[in-house]
């Protein structure tokens, strides 16, 4: 297992979503039913790269429901494992960060998971760095504790775009995603915006810094 | 023929005989031995001399060389070592077994290619009569539950027969005392009034016959049930493997008493013969075909497995002994008994137990072409240290034959008779030996070693071809193979139904068009794409909310859910989805779908079930059936 072979070059504003070193990254949507923060997760991954394991604990799927493949903005692939506690999430996330024929691995854990201290999310980080899968770790109904998760977000949905042909529709989704904790760049925020038809996802559009991100930096 | 002559050509059994020979050697045999008594009984004699000189030097024969014997006999830090190398199971067709077979294997002609016309005296059938199985099985329980049973105490087991309970089992005691099977239990209690008399658990002891049989399979891998109280074994090319013949049934013998079961056991080469060897033949006797006709000439007719009846007719008619009803014209008995059923007509059965009828054995299930054993010198309680060897062993005879296992079942078989097994599933054919150990991680915790067990078994239950072939030029795996075996690694730990893959179907109902299936089962079509829009996760089942509402037929101002209210800001729809009536039951209504926006930008799908006034029921309600991303 080595560490990443380089730094990101600099540490710009603008995080680019399409070459991004495979990482572990945990997200905390602002409320749990929100699907803002799926649909964030799978807008950095590519369908053309191989399918994606996707691991949710019972209570994950009970609350927040099943993935759904029509509503996705690519074509995935999906593995959907679905396993009773978070230990189980992490074994299996740790197995499927080892096979590099995988697209992504998403886990979902709901609630405070004693489990995923420290040295838990530090393997996971070591382990999909080695072997180029990215890890997206989805909690929900949690505080942000020590981790080692490289990026920390936090992602919630704001009123979408204006629909190009109906004005009492929703359009296009845009989310607030703030990084409130990153290895290689100062904490931030930004609107993102997802095209659907294109699979693309924008963060060009930077906010002012929440409390969190204040403290962050303090 | 000559006395010298047969010598030969009986210590070495012809392994696969020319097409002629099997009929016509036999029927002049017997016509020679009808002939002359005196010249038979020498050749008897002779061949029996031979037969000892041959085991005597099968035994004499240094055993299979022990090739880490030395390395074994230091282990330093506890770690138990494998004592033995795993072997491959009798049965289990490799190209090197053959050659090992020697001898007594030399009947192995049960691998006959197709084709060539297959010698009926070429099996080795072994019967096992458990006479006394029901006392037994009652002795041990009663031990098992602290009951002291003293020896001279008559003992009887009674079923309910149509006039009261009727003996169905009983011990010596009560046997020297004069109680026999059949009686009723009244007239016993006048003759022996001591007797203890308990009821018989027959179902019971069917079961535990049955796990017999499956522990059975530790010395042959086809095993049957044979009765209430047998079993049948198809030995044919396994006795080698356990020393000869003798040796193999002075083997299970043993290791029967070891269980507190009294075993009667014969070889022969049909089951018909063996049955009634076993029976009523002398003690542990082997029947080889030359001299079948003759060993089965002095039994009684019951010896035939023919009804109560049909054995009374035959002693009216002055048959007394198989070989009486041998020497009657073959004409004849076929005119007395056309029309007779199998237990009931004595030519059949003389047929199948002659050879000239086949009965092969039919085991509830086909033995695994592939399986390797390691035999323990004392029993272990953890089966743990053997699996690499094991499945390395099996893996390279599944690479040899072109094979990989798409099922492998480890079975281990326990000192106190019982069998346990666990069973693990690939997703593709694998003959990975690293990746199949790894599948039975954390499995063999949930195996009951009992007191310990003495022989493991590995066993691919299933396994298809699997050619080798290179997909990347720097030999690199690509291809996927890693992801079948990340598969088997996540299904073998959390059940194969906790991984699943979407298959998709053609249908608007959302919950219908994507049906998960599990993903052992093979990868479903490649995804449709989606014309409208839809959500991102789907609740499932869909959530009941209370609404409010301008008007019944437009969409929600406000909704709770969960005990929150939302305000909608933006909507568009209503999208209309008619339940499929092909499918669906009379009365299902249709739904109207919304996609919603609420007061914190967060997106629903919801969908009202029914309009009003469509006659399927009152004021339709409302569910949220998915979030949008």
């Amino acid at each position: 297992m080595q560490c990443l072979p380089h730094l990101p070059p600099s540490m710009t504003d603008r995080p680019d979503p399409g070459d991004r070193q495979a990482t572990l990254a945990e997200i905390f949507p602002e409320t749990a039913v929100d699907a803002a923060a799926v649909g964030f997760a799978l807008a950095h991954l590519r369908a053309d790269k191989g399918p994606v394991l996707w691991i949710q604990d019972r209570l994950s799927r009970r609350e927040t429901g099943r993935p759904y493949l029509a509503g996705m903005g690519a074509p995935f692939d999906v593995l959907l494992l679905e396993v009773g506690r978070a230990v189980d999430v992490l074994w299996a996330m740790e197995q499927g960060l080892g096979c590099p024929g995988l697209g992504g691995v998403i886990g979902e854990v709901w609630g405070e998971a004693p489990a995923l201290d420290f040295t838990a999310t530090k393997r996971l980080a070591l382990r999909s760095e080695a072997h180029g899968v990215a890890a997206w770790l989805i909690r929900r109904a949690a505080q942000p504790d020590l981790s080692a998760a490289r990026e920390r977000w936090r992602v919630g949905s704001l009123p979408s775009l204006a629909h190009p042909l109906d004005s009492r529709a929703p359009g296009d989704p845009l989310w607030r995603a703030d990084l409130f904790r990153a290895r290689w760049r100062q904490p931030a925020g930004w609107v993102a915006r997802y095209d659907k038809a294109t699979h693309a996802l924008t963060l060009d559009h930077g906010i002012e810094s929440t409390p969190d991100i204040q403290r962050a930096r303090a | 023929m000559t006395v010298k002559d047969k010598l030969p050509v009986l210590t070495f059994p012809r392994p696969a005989p020319p097409k002629d020979e099997p009929a016509g050697d036999t029927a002049q045999e017997t016509s020679a031995c009808r002939a002359d008594p005196d010249d038979l009984a020498r050749a008897i004699v002779a061949l029996q001399a031979a037969m000892e000189q041959e085991l005597h030097r099968a035994r004499q024969r240094p055993p299979a060389p022990k090739p880490r014997d030395e390395e074994e006999s230091f282990s330093p830090v506890g770690i138990p070592r494998p004592q033995t190398r795993p072997q491959w199971r009798a049965g289990a067709g490799l190209p090197g077994d053959a050659a090992k077979a020697g001898r007594a294997g030399a009947a192995a002609g049960a691998v006959a290619p197709p084709g060539e016309t297959r010698d009926p005296l070429s099996r080795r059938i072994l019967s096992l009569h458990l006479p006394r199985f029901a006392m037994e099985r009652w002795l041990r329980a009663a031990g098992q539950r602290g009951e002291v049973i003293p020896d001279d105490l008559p003992i009887a087991l009674a079923i309910e027969g149509p006039h009261g309970p009727v003996v169905h089992a009983t011990n010596r005691a009560a046997e020297q005392a004069g109680v026999h099977a059949g009686s009723r239990v009244v007239d016993m209690r006048a003759l022996c009034p001591t007797l203890r008399v308990d009821y018989a658990d027959t179902g019971a002891d069917r079961a535990t016959l049955t796990r017999l049989m499956l522990w059975a399979r530790r010395w042959c891998p086809w095993t049957a049930l044979d009765g209430a109280a047998g079993l049948v074994m198809d030995t044919t090319g396994s006795a080698h493997l356990w020393g000869g013949e003798a040796a193999f049934l002075k083997e299970i013998e043993g290791r029967l008493a070891v269980l507190g079961l009294t075993a009667q056991l014969a070889i022969a080469p049909t089951h018909g013969a063996a049955w009634a060897l076993a029976r009523f033949g002398p003690h542990r006797s082997l029947c080889p075909a030359d001299t079948l006709a003759l060993q089965v000439a002095p039994l009684p007719v019951r010896a035939l497995r023919l009804t109560a009846d049909t054995v009374l007719l035959l002693q009216r008619l002055g048959l007394k002994t198989v070989g009486d009803l041998a020497a009657v014209p073959r004409l004849s008995l076929a005119r007395r008994f056309s029309r007779a059923a199998l237990a009931e007509n004595p030519l059949l059965r003389l047929d199948q137990m002659m050879g000239r009828l086949a009965e092969p054995v039919s085991s509830p299930d086909d033995p695994p072409r592939f399986a390797v054993q390691t035999k323990l010198a004392e029993p272990v309680q953890d089966p743990t240290p053997w699996l690499p060897e094991l499945t390395d062993e099996l893996c390279a005879g599944l690479s040899a034959a072109g094979f990989g296992a798409r099922r492998l079942t480890l079975t281990i078989y326990r000192s106190d008779g019982e069998v346990a097994a666990v069973e693990v599933a690939t997703s593709q054919a694998s003959r990975d030996a690293r990746h199949l150990a790894r599948l039975f991680d954390g499995k063999l915790d949930r195996m009951d070693p009992g007191f310990g067990f003495d022989l493991i078994t590995l066993a691919a239950s299933v396994a298809e071809k699997l050619a080798t072939h290179q997909s990347r030029l720097d030999g690199e795996a690509g291809d996927g193979a890693d992801l079948a075996h990340l598969v088997d690694r996540l299904a073998a730990r959390f059940g194969p139904r906790a991984l699943r893959r979407p298959a998709l179907h053609e249908s608007h109902l959302p919950e219908r068009r994507e049906d998960w299936v599990p993903a052992m089962a093979g990868r479903p079509p490649a995804p449709l794409p989606a014309r409208t829009e839809r959500p991102i996760r789907l609740f499932d089942p869909p959530e009941e909310v209370q609404v409010i509402y301008a008007v019944p037929e437009g969409p929600p101002a406000q909704f709770i859910w969960r005990r929150l209210t939302h305000r909608v800001t933006r909507f568009a729809g209503p999208e209309r989805i008619a339940p499929e009536w092909w499918r669906d039951r009379p009365g299902t209504r249709l739904r109207d779908y919304y996609r919603i926006e609420d007061h914190l930008g967060q997106r629903y799908w919801i969908f009202r079930d029914g309009v009003v006034g469509d006659g399927r029921g009152d004021t339709p309600r409302w569910f949220v059936h998915g979030a949008f991303g």
